[in-house]
């Protein structure tokens, strides 16, 4: 489903020639349509990478510096990393960012282990009731998270988890779609070598574990990185369940920096570049599997 | 032989299958199909926090007919939809069109028109509460090509507007990545075709592309508008908590929130208006499915 991994590999070589550049199909692209696609591309470039540029701008500007001036300017006159160490003195950013990185890792884990398990079981093991746990797991990513939030939050309570981060995992530890989009990439394997293994004595652990996972790495892969994400950037739900300061997630500890100091722009700025900056790395490094997950999760969704 | 090996495999009933299942199907019973349960059950009681509370029938929904803040609520999740959905179905179908093409460089483009996907809805909103400040950078831009500044977070509607920009534009390299998956499948044949008819590429794109797309297109729809009609975040941080200064741009979810949340939560009440959102939601999902098989009839 990757985009990135289905599209025809680039002619790179008539690039390198400096010859006219040419599409997929090796046809010439017009120089004035080329031209074009760049001066668009730019334009929706500076759409959409501008913004995060302009905060991470502003939150380089000295406090003597102007940050209202019109017509504006772009580039602070004298980068200073002042506006950070306020932030870690006016809320306590890196108690968050790793209560933040906990909830996050906790739930790429969870999600792993148990729709991995959950998807095995769906897939590849007969027993009775396959198809009710099948349709429990549809009906539950069916059920939108914000109609059932309240009673989420009560549940919560009556267990004693309310204000906790283990309160905060729990809900999404084991997504639906997640362990449907394993359950698919089990069917997708060959049953044959999994016969094989059982011939030779395998049992079901060891097929699971030896030959079933290791051929699914990739959409392993995708819910990880979907899990990890889905919970650094959550806001809703912790919102919701966290009312100790010291518990915020960095989401929730950043509404809380607004709220308190919105006047101060050059310290918000500040607090929303070191929420945003982990997963702009992640998603540098890892885009492969960030693209792939939007293709397999829409045919699912 | 192999037939054999099959069924015996098949055949083979032994506990482990359900202890595999388990984890997933615990934390789907606790943490969704009970609370699903308990939201519908609680609709009809006067459930507080603290309280248990008793069955109190449909007062819960006849309340809801009378209090004016659930029907801005439901005006403007409304609103939302409708002026979110053309837009996502839109936009990221012309995107993906821009970024189709393996010209040199365009992967950078691909990548840097998703990293609004990657971001926080939190970080985007506050990023966009100061670009559209009073004194920010949109209205130093206005004021310098001599447009004036606009009072985007001081208006009502400008407000909700301004939402709802800002939600297009975090959804616009989503939408983008799921029509460049589809447009890879558009047989190349037929654009060649309409070419050597003499089509131009708006007629092109009318006749050749969209056709194609369709169903893909439905689906952004029903995706867009489903997270659409349930907007929460965009709204709590550009308008505030209240939504705006006497809550007049409060959508559904933030009023079950507001209503159903700390320690004088009126649990009961908000599972009401929770009941709404769901049904308005799955109404959403079904109607727009059905408008696709409509049209293809």
């Amino acid at each position: 489903m990757s985009v990135v991994e289905k599209a025809p590999p680039a002619p790179a070589p008539a690039v390198v020639h400096r010859g006219p550049v040419t599409d997929e199909h090796g046809r010439r692209i017009r120089v004035w349509e080329l031209v074009l696609r760049y001066v668009l591309l730019l334009f929706v470039l500076a759409l959409t990478v501008g913004p995060f540029l302009w905060q991470l701008s502003t939150s380089l500007k000295g406090p003597t510096e102007d940050i209202f001036s019109s017509p504006p300017s772009f580039l602070p006159a004298h980068p200073t990393l002042h506006n950070y160490a306020r932030v870690s003195d006016t809320i306590p950013v890196w108690d968050y960012a790793l209560n933040s990185l906990k909830v996050a890792t906790a739930n790429v884990v969870t999600n792993c282990v148990g729709s991995a398990l959950a998807g095995y079981a769906l897939a590849r093991l007969r027993y009775r009731g396959r198809r009710v746990a099948t349709l429990v797991f549809i009906l539950a990513m069916l059920v939108p998270a914000e109609s059932i939030i309240i009673a989420q939050f009560t549940t919560m309570r009556e267990l004693g988890l309310n204000n906790s981060l283990v309160g905060v995992v729990l809900p999404g530890s084991v997504g639906a779609m997640n362990v449907l989009l394993m359950r698919n990439a089990f069917l997708n394997l060959p049953f044959e070598i999994e016969e094989a293994a059982f011939v030779d004595g395998a049992n079901v652990w060891q097929r699971f574990a030896r030959i079933a996972l290791p051929s699914v790495k990739g959409t392993l892969a995708v819910v990880a990185i979907f899990a990890f994400m889905f919970s650094w950037d959550d806001f809703l739900w912790p919102l919701i369940v966290l009312s100790d300061p010291s518990k915020f997630t960095l989401t929730i500890g950043l509404n809380y920096l607004h709220g308190t100091f919105a006047n101060d722009e050059r310290l918000v700025a500040a607090g929303t570049v070191i929420a945003v900056a982990p997963l702009m790395v992640l998603f540098a490094c890892l885009q492969r599997y960030f693209f792939r997950g939007v293709g397999e999760g829409a045919v699912k969704g | 032989m192999a037939t054999s090996t099959v069924s015996r495999v098949r055949r083979q009933l032994p506990t482990s299958p359900w202890l595999f299942a388990v984890p997933g199907l615990v934390v789907t019973g606790v943490f969704i199909l009970y609370p699903f349960v308990s939201t519908v059950v609680n609709a009809f009681t006067d459930r507080r926090t603290l309280i248990p509370g008793e069955f109190v029938g449909l007062a819960n929904f006849r309340e809801l007919l009378h209090d004016d803040m659930f029907w801005i609520g439901l005006r403007n999740s409304a609103l939302y939809v409708l002026g979110v959905v053309p837009a996502l179905v839109l936009l990221p179908l012309l995107l993906a069109l821009l970024v189709q093409k393996n010209i040199p460089g365009i992967a950078f483009f691909r990548s840097a028109f998703y990293t609004p996907v990657v971001a926080s809805i939190v970080v985007v909103g506050l990023i966009w509460v100061w670009l559209l400040d009073e004194r920010g950078l949109v209205n130093s831009l206005l004021e310098t090509i001599g447009v004036g500044r606009v009072g985007f977070l001081s208006d009502q509607w400008l407000l909700l507007l301004s939402a709802m920009a800002v939600t297009v534009w975090k959804g616009l390299g989503y939408y983008m990545i799921i029509y460049l998956a589809a447009l890879a499948h558009v047989p190349r044949e037929l654009h060649e075709a309409a070419a050597v008819d003499g089509a131009g590429a708006v007629r092109r794109f009318l006749t050749v592309t969209v056709p194609a797309l369709r169903s893909t297109m439905v689906l952004v729809a029903a995706l867009s508008s489903v997270a659409a009609f349930k907007v929460f975040s965009e709204v709590y941080l550009i308008a505030g908590p209240t939504g705006g200064p006497a809550g007049e741009d409060t959508t559904l979810v933030m009023l079950v929130q507001r209503t159903g949340t700390g320690l004088t939560g009126r649990v009961g009440y908000a599972s009401a208006i929770s009941l709404v959102v769901f049904v308005v939601t799955v109404a959403l999902m079904l109607l727009v499915l059905r408008a696709d098989r409509r049209e293809e009839s």
